[in-house]
């Protein structure tokens, strides 16, 4: 239990996956310009992060130990069609769910943040347990940095930022001091 | 007889005595103790490293900040701030790139004094310490003579310092992280240990800090509620485990904790609002010293806090937003 607990922190804070190993970047630029819908970013990410886990597990199980050059080419197939299946199925059975994170599911299968994910589990051994909270932890940090950087970009609206550093190249600057920032947390938790 | 002039202005309508250069330059003021025990200790290398930080922080803000700018006193302080932070024997040119890099990129890029998210000096010194690590965390102790230099301080820029014979040693928290031996307190409290150049005599800097906030320059709800954090979660895990964990003393008085609780923490721009936000962010900022001073790799988590709550501070603004006046429920304003 606790193992598991290490793993959630450690991807969640430690070993961010936009912070640290710089994934999923796309909605972290694109998507961050209000808090409301980085949340909403955040949710659907760790709800896709789940099912990729639940994905790579099953395939590193069951399958690739027949086929083992199959794995990247597997695992995007899998977890894209997967994805979109359930787009369809919630669009079928709660439209207002839909209406609230469906857009970002598409936008999201395709993330590196999704592979990075099924690729890590992978070659540290993941168990189905720990999958899971690796995952969930992925998902929480994905979110919080998202939350974080809307948060400051909404600050920064009425700014007189200059000419030169405005749009995305402010935020790439605020995304280099968030990154310089968790580099606090370097070499914590160093066990898992 | 002149017709009465009637004003319409908008709120506020009262103006306090206060302005920012005033302000800012009695915070410099009340750092020239600071940099004068560094001096003592460290010798004419602390003077250097603190003035090259300053040179980079100061011709940026001339260069590129808007006109004027320069007499507020902001870029000093942050270049002197910088300087603090930094060890006495670190090549002057890497002092001066933190200072221009503060300045540039943590503060001009979000449009100058006042709308910057991060602390100048801070973010400057982290630049630093993830660029030059080696020489970052150096610390010199005595040199022979006091007017010797501590270190490579002339080094070429760009090129490798050469490595002089000064002195080094490890800091207070280094050998309590790393060795597992402890300092004394009371050398603590004086200063006459390694480190920073402004992490040597908590004692001065806890003066300083003092004639600040009975001027009312700084909220002293931050300073207060980083130590009380820090002395509680450090006092209760050393009676859980004393041999693991060092004393609240101890965390209290080593490292820069001082100097950041008392002159980074409280930066106006970069701390939250309201006083309830002050006590989250210092709260925060205690919780995030002492995790990452006990359980992460690096042995100093001072700056990485403030840093970190430096981030959360929009969201601290947000979410401790005063009740509107005459209004029953809470109004959130956005």
């Amino acid at each position: 239990m606790g193992d598991l607990l290490w793993i959630l922190v450690s991807a969640m804070v430690v070993n961010n996956f936009t912070l640290f190993y710089f994934l999923g970047l796309c909605p972290f630029m694109g998507v961050s310009a209000r808090v409301d819908t980085a949340l909403r970013m955040g949710a659907a990410n760790i709800f896709v992060l789940i099912l990729t886990s639940l994905c790579a597990w099953f395939l590193n199980t069951f399958i690739l130990p027949y086929a083992p050059f199959l794995r990247l080419i597997s695992f995007i197939v899998v977890i894209a069609s997967l994805v979109q299946i359930v787009e369809m199925v919630i669009k079928k059975v709660s439209p207002a769910l839909f209406r609230q994170m469906g857009i970002y599911l598409p936008l999201i299968t395709t993330n590196c943040a999704i592979l990075g994910l099924a690729i890590f589990q992978t070659n540290r051994g993941y168990g189905f347990l720990q999958g899971m909270a690796f995952a969930v932890g992925a998902g929480l940090g994905l979110t919080l940095a998202l939350v974080l950087m809307a948060s400051i970009r909404e600050n920064t609206e009425l700014a007189d930022i200059p000419e030169v550093a405005k749009g995305t190249a402010l935020i790439f600057i605020i995304a280099g001091s968030l990154s310089l920032a968790f580099m606090g947390f370097a070499g914590m938790l160093s066990a898992t | 007889m002149t017709p009465a002039r009637l004003l319409v202005t908008a709120s506020p309508h009262l103006g306090g005595a206060d302005s920012t250069p005033t302000i800012m330059w009695s915070v410099v003021g009340s750092l020239v103790p600071v940099v004068a025990v560094a001096t003592y200790y460290f010798g004419p290398s602390a003077l250097l490293v603190i003035a090259a930080a300053s040179a980079g922080g100061v011709l940026t803000e001339t260069w590129f900040g808007p006109k004027g700018a320069l007499r507020d006193g902001s870029a000093a302080i942050t270049g002197i701030l910088l300087g603090l932070t930094l060890p006495a024997g670190l090549p002057l040119w890497m002092a001066f790139v933190g200072g221009v890099f503060g300045i540039g990129f943590g503060k001009l890029v979000f449009g100058g004094l006042g709308q910057n998210i991060f602390n100048p000096a801070l973010l400057g010194r982290a630049f630093l310490q993830s660029a030059f690590p080696v020489a970052m965390t150096t610390w010199p102790t005595a040199a022979p003579h006091w007017s010797d230099l501590r270190g490579d301080n002339l080094a070429i820029p760009l090129m490798s310092p050469e490595v002089v014979d000064a002195m080094t040693g490890a800091t207070p928290l280094g050998l309590m992280k790393f060795e597992q031996i402890g300092t004394q307190v009371s050398a603590l409290i004086m200063g006459s240990v390694g480190g920073s150049l402004g992490e040597t005599s908590a004692l001065v800097v806890l003066g300083c800090g003092a004639y600040l906030a009975a001027r009312k320059h700084l909220n002293w709800r931050i300073p207060a509620s980083i130590f009380a954090t820090v002395a509680v979660l450090s006092g209760s895990l050393h009676l859980l485990d004393a041999a693991r964990y060092p004393g609240a003393m101890f965390m209290l008085f080593s490292g820069g904790l001082m100097l950041g609780a008392i002159y980074m923490a409280t930066d106006m721009v970069t701390s939250p609002v309201t006083n309830k936000g002050c006590w989250v962010f210092g709260f925060g900022i205690g919780f995030l010293v002492v995790v990452i001073r006990l359980w992460g790799g690096l042995a100093e988590g001072v700056m990485y806090g403030i840093l970190l709550m430096n981030a959360l501070v929009p969201f601290i603004n947000r979410a401790t937003q005063p009740r509107v006046f005459g209004t029953d429920t809470k109004q959130v304003v956005t």
